[in-house]
């Protein structure tokens, strides 16, 4: 019943959109995917979820009847042009991973005062997060204080209010999947802070 | 235009009298537009604006989620349309075929040439008299298209459409000259535009 109800005030008299399927690796119409650099998985995506779309575009038929109108020559070029690019974006893939996975995530827990801490998180533009959005979120989920600050050394980093380090631990494996547990680093400040201090106050 | 990646600005939410002013102006570039037109643009949604560079600017609705619909290059240029609008309304648009020679090119952003159009993997309009504007089974359109309309690019043995632009040379003078640029800077499938992800 309830999913009849909404059919019937929604559908108008006029002839209605039609629905198009995007690949879900290059977002091309599937029928352009041979453009996109991505062929392999696309054209593995694509027989998981719409095999009855793979069967008429990759059929040798419908891959042959394509090729006959070009002129042999250009037929090679347009080979070479796409294995140039296939091979520039499996480097590209690749070089991304590479970072991903040598990148580290700190988690630094400040003492700002005897039983206060700020904690700073750097290292997550990395992963391709917006630094803005992530303290958004932090202060959003813990209820303190959290900025985006610029660190002396150059970038960026965001400095919640509090003693929260385990706990950003835990939200960031949950809610950012491309982050791996091993690439968290908990650090603690206290000593070196104070030895700074000490430092300063000695000089 | 779009060659590289953009980064999404905010939305805007727009003046009802200037949404109305939009959907006027789109019913007078694109007349095939009307029987869809309260689908494209339903009366209670309300119409935002993305700023891009360059001073161009993309029209989505306010519903999250929604599709992209018309975009413009600056104020007062022709409104046109985003290649998933075309996908979902292929018969809205007028349009033009390219030879499968083509396809690489324009989809890696090329200008369009018109040999890509005049040899027989290409379509260019053949007018016919006494009928209703629209493609016949060829995929030719009904009329010939002017200098600086707006067309959507088809490709040979494909059934969606890779581009839309805005013509620099009539459809007739390609017949004619067979040479020389067609379409310039436009918006193709693949290209910063169409990556484009709204929150």
């Amino acid at each position: 019943m309830a999913d009849v109800e909404p059919q019937v005030t929604t559908e108008p008299a006029e002839p209605q959109s039609r629905h198009v399927v995007y690949c879900g690796v290059c977002t091309l119409p599937p029928e352009y995917c041979e453009y996109g650099g991505t062929v392999k998985k696309c054209q593995e995506w694509l027989q998981k979820n719409h095999p009855d779309m793979y069967q008429r575009i990759w059929s040798q038929e419908a891959l042959e009847a394509a090729t006959s109108s070009l002129s042999l020559e250009a037929q090679k070029r347009a080979e070479k042009d796409a294995k140039k690019k296939a091979a520039k974006a499996e480097a590209a893939e690749k070089k991304e991973a590479d970072k991903i996975a040598h990148s580290i995530v700190t988690i630094k827990r400040i003492e700002r005062n005897k039983r206060k801490y700020v904690t700073a998180v750097s290292g997550l533009e990395a992963f391709g997060l917006d630094l803005k959005k992530v303290a958004k979120d932090f202060g959003k989920k813990f209820a303190t204080g959290s900025s985006v600050t610029k660190v002396p050394s150059g970038g960026e980093e965001i400095v919640v209010q509090g003693d929260v380090s385990d706990e950003i631990e835990e939200f960031l494996l949950e809610k950012y999947k491309d982050i791996p547990e091993d690439n968290i680093e908990l650090v603690d400040d206290k000593k070196a802070k104070k030895a700074a201090a000490a430092a300063a106050g000695g000089g | 235009m779009f060659k590289k990646d953009l980064t999404p600005s905010p939305k805007q939410k727009l003046k009802s009298s200037i949404q109305r002013q939009l959907r006027n102006s789109l019913l007078a570039g694109y007349p095939l537009l009307a029987p869809y037109i309260d689908e494209v643009l339903p009366k209670k949604a309300s119409l935002c604006q993305v700023k891009l560079p360059d001073r161009a600017s993309l029209y989505v609705l306010d519903t999250p989620g929604s599709p992209p619909l018309f975009y413009q290059h600056e104020n007062g240029a022709p409104l046109l349309p985003h290649l998933k609008l075309v996908h979902r309304f292929p018969r809205a648009f007028p349009t033009i075929r390219i030879d499968r020679g083509a396809i690489r090119f324009v989809l890696s952003g090329a200008t369009l040439m018109a040999p890509g159009l005049t040899s027989p993997g290409g379509r260019l309009p053949e007018p016919r008299d006494g009928q209703e504007e629209g493609v016949d089974g060829e995929g030719h359109w009904s009329r010939e298209l002017k200098k600086g309309e707006p067309v959507v690019i088809m490709a040979e043995g494909k059934e969606e459409a890779c581009a839309v632009g805005v013509l620099v040379a009539g459809t007739e003078e390609v017949k004619k000259n067979g040479k020389g640029p067609v379409v310039e800077d436009a918006h193709f499938l693949g290209d910063g535009l169409w990556k484009l992800t709204l929150d």
